[in-house]
């Protein structure tokens, strides 16, 4: 079943002269990891922030077509696109997480990272919060070496470890959807491994969308992906069938490195 | 939802505090305007003070502002390329930080000092005290201008001009400085701005002059202090020539402040 | 020019901020030292007393009501001043449209370039019969005096808090809306506590100038030697006293003078270091 169904979908910066999206049509399958591929400046950024709409952050974009949200309590679809008010907007992050290349921690805590989108939702209870903040840690395999520090501040923690923290961060508000932006693209081999483990556990309970750079990643990783190129979605299917056999020769011609 | 109305409030208080801000200069600046304006006419350019004129109060202050920026520009620059370009340890930090804070100095007690060093061994009010006692509040502004405008040039340059065989202060002095020359004006343009308009540091150095003079061993005149010195007059005359010289003042501060920051802008 | 001699001029040049302190200090202490060995320290700055003594002949001189009139119109300027200048520096960064940036902050610029005796005499004939009118009293006082104070210090606070709140990088204020924070959150929780030292050390800063600053005040805290009973009531402060009685004095008054502003440059170096030295060190690092 699909989590989300973009359709139509065309997308211009406020500067832009040209569409930077066109006519993108892609589906993000529920408890499926889709990876999102294609040389550099191809819009899978874009695509993907569009999805929790953080472009509106600044003004002037347009969007054309739809992105269609499934809702799990009304057994709906709804376009994120006609969203209009603040807190439709904060309603929508929260269903839809995002971790983006850099760690980005917060200058806080680390219980006060964790804690931070609860607190936001007006969780006070200690204890309440103490369980939520634990069972995401746990979650992003990140409590056992942080469990006798919680007090000290984020900034102390190695890359790996802080990319994990924003997982958990992500992850501690239970969303629906959680969104990849290269997330090891800044770290070593061995969080990089860490993280790809994690991604790939946290599937059972979210659906995930990720952007990388790594064939390797992509193929290991998705169970989905789609080649972007130039603005446009040239071919999606299921990864084996892209990566082993795909239709289009310019997705052959990438994922064997021809160009890139 | 009581997070968004909170949201919404503090934004407005910013808001608010913006056109607060904006207002205020306005309010200053459209009150000097029309009060300076109403007061001006051809007489108080053409007469000194004594004649209820500004013309030797103009004068004097240029006087000691130029005088002062002589003193301070080589000398600031100088501490400024020492600060950039040929300091490395510790030390030079220190010297650095010194001149910020002696940029923060409050500018009375420069007077005072400066009365102190030139004014009560000497037995009278001069203008080369005042003039001594600008260049020090000039100085640490050009050495920090410098400074700064300096670390914004790349090190490729100074590389490039040690691989061709430079010694390094002709480097500094033919490649590095002309390539900070603008930054630098500006800077100098806007702490020149900041002396010409002080009057702390003359209260007790140059004091005021009801004459025109050149002479800079004795009291010597400047708006400043005659603003100073009119506006407690009780006398409507003497206010309103004070709201004249204000006028004039600001117009000449805010005139070359905005010099500076049109020449960064058309050749930065 | 030679190279050495070059060198030695610009080394010369550097040490002149510290040379000037050292003489800054020195200079003062000296003409102090009378009034220092008359009074020594504790009763000079409790002292209530500012009496010449017949015929000019020593005196009573105590610094206590300048040294509280300097602390009160300090105080009262940060408290106007702070969250005005927070509001304007999180306006220029968060909200403003990109077209309106510059403008305003020209305008805060420019603000700051007003000459100090300008505040002054717009804040004796403007501000000061306003405040009479609204709150009665003289108009002048510790209240007028303080708001100047607070439009000299605002844009100085504004324009260090705002260079400070942009080095927070974007990706940092776009995770935090990512969970669903609203503007504010984010300011609150992401860019002040990144900008913090930068904040805290140009609020010191702002501390420092507004102690020393002298003509905005020198007509509008009143000048006259007795502790304020409100907030409206006229007093004096260091800088006043300094600016209004320095020229008369003599002898033993003098070197009371010279006494305060010893005091006060001691005051404003400590602040100012402290801001410097602790809170925006490496700026060009960072
Ligand atoms: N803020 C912006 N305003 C205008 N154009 C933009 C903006 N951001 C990105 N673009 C343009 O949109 C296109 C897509 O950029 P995007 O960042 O989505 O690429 P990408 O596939 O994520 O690349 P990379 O792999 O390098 O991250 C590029 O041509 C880029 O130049
Ligand atoms: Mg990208």
């Amino acid at each position: 079943m699909n989590m989300m169904e973009i359709k139509n979908f065309s997308f211009t910066y406020a500067k832009a002269s040209k569409p930077s999206l066109k006519n993108i049509n892609l589906p993000i399958k529920k408890n499926q990891i889709t990876a999102l591929i294609g040389p550099s400046g191809c819009g899978k950024s874009t695509l993907l922030r569009s999805l929790n709409r953080i472009h509106d952050l600044y003004p002037g974009n347009k969007y054309e077509g739809e992105i269609l949200l499934y809702n799990p309590q009304t057994n709906e679809y709804e376009n994120i696109l006609e969203l209009k008010k603040e807190n439709e907007f904060i309603n929508l992050r929260q269903r839809v997480g995002m971790i983006f290349q850099k760690p980005t921690p917060f200058p806080m805590s680390i219980f006060d990272n964790v804690a931070y989108g609860l607190r936001l939702n007006g969780i006070k209870n200690k204890s309440e919060l103490e369980t939520r903040v634990e069972e995401a840690l746990k979650g992003a395999a990140l409590w056992n070496e942080v469990k006798d520090r919680l007090k000290a501040s984020a900034m102390g923690l190695s890359g790996g470890q802080q990319q994990r923290l924003c997982i958990a961060r992500a992850v501690a508000l239970k969303p629906e959807i959680l969104l990849f932006d290269e997330p090891t693209s800044a770290l070593d081999p061995i969080s990089t491994g860490a993280i790809e483990q994690l991604v790939a556990e946290l599937k059972k309970d979210v659906t995930i969308a990720i952007v990388t750079h790594n064939m390797q990643q992509a193929s290991r990783l998705s169970d989905y992906t789609a080649f972007m190129y130039m603005g446009e979605l040239i071919e999606y299917n299921k990864t084996e069938k892209i990566f082993l056999n795909p239709d289009e020769k310019l997705t052959e011609d990438y994922i064997t490195g021809r160009f890139g | 939802m009581n997070r968004l109305i909170v949201n919404k409030i503090i934004i407005a208080l910013s808001v608010f505090s913006a056109l607060f801000g904006i207002g205020v200069l306005f309010w200053i600046l459209g009150t000097l305007t029309i009060k300076g304006i109403v007061s001006i006419n051809w007489h108080i350019f053409t007469h000194d003070l004594v004649e209820k004129g500004i013309r030797n109060l103009i004068i004097g202050q240029f006087i000691m502002g130029i005088l002062a920026s002589f003193i301070a520009i080589p000398v600031g620059v100088a501490a400024g390329i020492y600060l950039r370009e040929y300091n490395t340890n510790k030390f030079g930090e220190i010297l650095r930080n010194l001149s910020d804070v002696m940029m923060s100095a409050p500018s009375i007690v420069v007077g005072i000092f400066v009365y102190g060093l030139l004014v009560d061994p000497i037995g009278h009010y001069n203008g080369f005290a005042g003039a001594i006692a600008l260049a020090i509040m000039m100085l640490p502004i050009v050495i920090s201008t410098t400074d700064s405008m300096l670390s914004l040039v790349p090190k490729e340059l100074r590389e490039a001009g040690i691989a061709l065989g430079g010694s390094k202060h002709k480097i500094i002095l033919q490649i590095v400085l002309r390539a900070a020359k603008v930054g630098i004006t500006t800077g100098i343009l806007l702490a020149f701005a900041r002396i010409i308009g002080e009057t702390a540091p003359l209260l007790f150095t140059s004091a005021n002059n009801q004459y025109l003079t050149f002479d800079l061993t004795h009291q010597f005149p400047s708006l400043t202090v005659s603003i100073y010195n009119l506006a407690n007059y009780p006398d409507e005359a003497s206010i309103n020539l004070a709201w004249a010289a204000s006028f004039i003042l600001t117009i000449v501060v805010l005139i070359i402040n905005l010099l500076g920051r049109y020449i960064t802008r058309n050749k930065g | 020019m030679s190279g050495k001699l070059f060198k030695n001029f610009s080394f010369f040049s550097a040490t002149i901020s510290l040379i000037l302190l050292i003489a800054i200090f020195t200079t003062l202490y000296y003409y102090a030292s009378d009034a220092i060995n008359t009074f020594g320290f504790w009763d000079f700055i409790t002292g209530t007393q500012w009496e010449a003594g017949e015929d000019d002949e020593g005196g009573i001189f105590g610094g206590a009501i300048p040294i509280v009139g300097s602390l009160l119109t300090t105080a009262i300027a940060m408290i106007i001043a702070l969250p005005l200048a927070l509001g304007i520096a999180i306006f220029l960064t968060e909200i403003a449209h990109e077209k309106l940036i510059k403008p305003v902050s020209i305008a805060i610029e420019l603000l700051a370039a007003i000459p100090s005796i300008i505040y002054g005499m717009w804040g004796l004939f403007y501000l000061a019969p306003l405040v009479q009118k609204y709150f009665g009293g003289a108009g002048i006082g510790l209240f007028s005096a303080g708001v100047v104070l607070a439009i000299m210090i605002i844009p100085f606070i504004a324009s260090i808090t705002k260079d400070a709140m942009n080095t927070t990088p974007n990706v940092l204020k776009e995770s935090a809306y990512a969970m669903g924070a609203t503007k504010f959150e984010v300011i609150k929780d992401v860019v002040i506590p990144y900008a913090k030292t930068g904040i805290i050390g140009s609020i010191i800063l702002a501390l420092g100038r507004a102690l020393g600053e002298t003509m905005a005040v020198a007509f509008l805290l009143g000048s006259v030697m007795k502790f304020p009973k409100n907030l409206f009531d006229t007093t004096t402060s260091i800088p006043v006293i300094l600016a209004n009685t320095f020229s008369e004095a003599e002898d033993l008054e003098l070197s009371a003078l010279f006494y305060l502003a010893l005091i006060l440059f001691a005051l404003s170096f400590i602040i100012i270091s402290l801001a410097k030295f602790y809170f925006l060190r490496n700026k060009e690092e960072r």
